[in-house]
């Protein structure tokens, strides 16, 4: 189910370093299937990598049973964040995870920066992925002046060389204090709203098919769907004569589109800035194209 | 002498297993392009006045009220820029049926 960002980067690296990537099995319904997880975690495995949310069907993953068959195995947890956390409380030391990634274009805030969180144990095992300014505690000639000595920055520094997108740091930081002023739970719970209205308003039509799971305690703020004769660029298109804009292909998820056989899908999503009228005036579009059928 | 460029805004290779093709007209050319597309293509059927789906040659399209279209089956940018070509940049008094501008 995940995000192509969490299998390409695995994937190149896999051929680099020599290692073998696994992946679990989605159920039918777009749900982790974590027996399958289980039976492919073993003592061999180094890293168990998880979207908290998927991207495509909403559907949230029970991240801290995944931690700790982790843990068990003496694997680490990365948890992609992406599409929870702007959309839901998240406690890294409660979820237990090792690292958490999210991106700041998702919550309010800027394209181009994100967040990985790691646990400073982690932090401080780890070597630097680049080299620059900042990242130094000192660099210094030795002896003759033949090579320079230096000494690495503290994390989190210690990762971050070069002159930092300051402006972007600043912009999500604003985002993220906004957020937080209204209430992570608050933002989820008109989300959950807005998604069990629509998925209920969207069951009414009878050119529209709702994929994976409509079960909202399962799920959030994301439903993917199909019109009948319509593909999803289609769908995305004709919405977008009424200034609707929903999104429409494989979201970056293009396993995902095989395991429910799909070609490609439309995808309604919502968040702090929509309304219930909203979602009546897309429905009262989706209900234009039944004149294709 | 016009070029397809000069309709075009952007085209966008559409993400999805049915490898669709979108063409976004610039827009201040929308109405013209669509214009000379309805005066070279044959409309199959018009849906909510949003849809057009139309077919030209073998090429069966859709093309939106909104200033986009989307072509499928398409098989690099030659062909497209082809078929670009034939349905935008068409000697008007030649072989496509008389004008009707597009609304």
């Amino acid at each position: 189910m995940e995000h192509h960002s969490n299998i390409v980067p695995w994937e190149i690296t896999a051929k680099i370093n020599g290692f073998t990537v696994r992946y679990a099995n989605v159920n039918r319904d777009g749900t982790l299937n974590y027996e399958d997880l289980e039976n492919k975690t073993s003592n061999k495995t180094k890293i168990v990598s998880l979207s908290h949310v998927s991207n495509v069907s909403g559907v949230i993953n029970d991240v801290q049973r995944v931690a700790e068959v982790a843990h068990e195995h003496g694997a680490l947890m990365l948890v992609d964040g992406a599409q929870s956390v702007p959309h839901m409380p998240v406690d890294v030391r409660e979820l237990d995870a090792d690292f958490l990634a999210f991106s700041g274009h998702k919550m309010l805030g800027p394209t181009g920066i994100g967040v990985l969180y790691a646990k400073r144990t982690l932090l401080e095992e780890m070597r630097p992925f680049q080299g620059g300014g900042e990242m130094i505690k000192e660099v210094a000639f030795a002896g003759a002046r033949e090579k320079c000595d230096i000494s690495l920055n503290d994390p989190p520094w210690k990762f971050e060389a070069g002159t930092p997108n300051i402006c972007g740091a600043v912009a999500l930081n604003e985002a993220v204090r906004y957020l937080q002023r209204i209430g992570m739970d608050q933002v989820q719970a008109h989300e959950c709203y807005l998604t069990n209205y629509a998925i209920k308003r969207m069951q009414e039509l009878n050119n529209v098919t709702l994929h994976g799971t409509t079960d909202t305690a399962l799920k959030c703020s994301i439903i993917p769907f199909s019109v009948r004769g319509l593909s999803s660029h289609d769908a995305a298109l004709f919405c977008d004569n009424y200034g609707i804009m929903i999104r429409s292909g494989f979201h970056c998820a293009q396993p995902l589109h095989q395991i429910f056989n799909l070609m490609s899908s439309a995808r309604a999503s919502f968040y702090i800035y929509n309304t219930r009228e909203e979602i009546d005036r897309f429905i009262e579009v989706l209900k234009e194209t039944e004149q294709l059928q | 002498m016009k070029n397809v460029d000069d309709f075009v805004a952007r085209i966008e290779g559409a993400c999805g297993a049915e490898k669709d093709v979108i063409v976004v007209f610039k827009f201040d050319k929308k109405d013209e392009a669509l214009t000379n597309i309805f005066r070279c293509a044959q409309l199959k059927r018009s849906i909510a006045g949003i849809i057009h789906e139309m077919t030209f040659k073998d090429y069966t399209f859709r093309v939106y009220s909104s200033g986009k279209a989307i072509f499928r089956s398409i098989k690099d940018k030659k062909e497209l820029n082809d078929l670009l070509s034939a349905l935008l940049l068409q000697d008007q008094n030649s072989r496509c049926a008389p004008a009707r501008p597009f609304r």
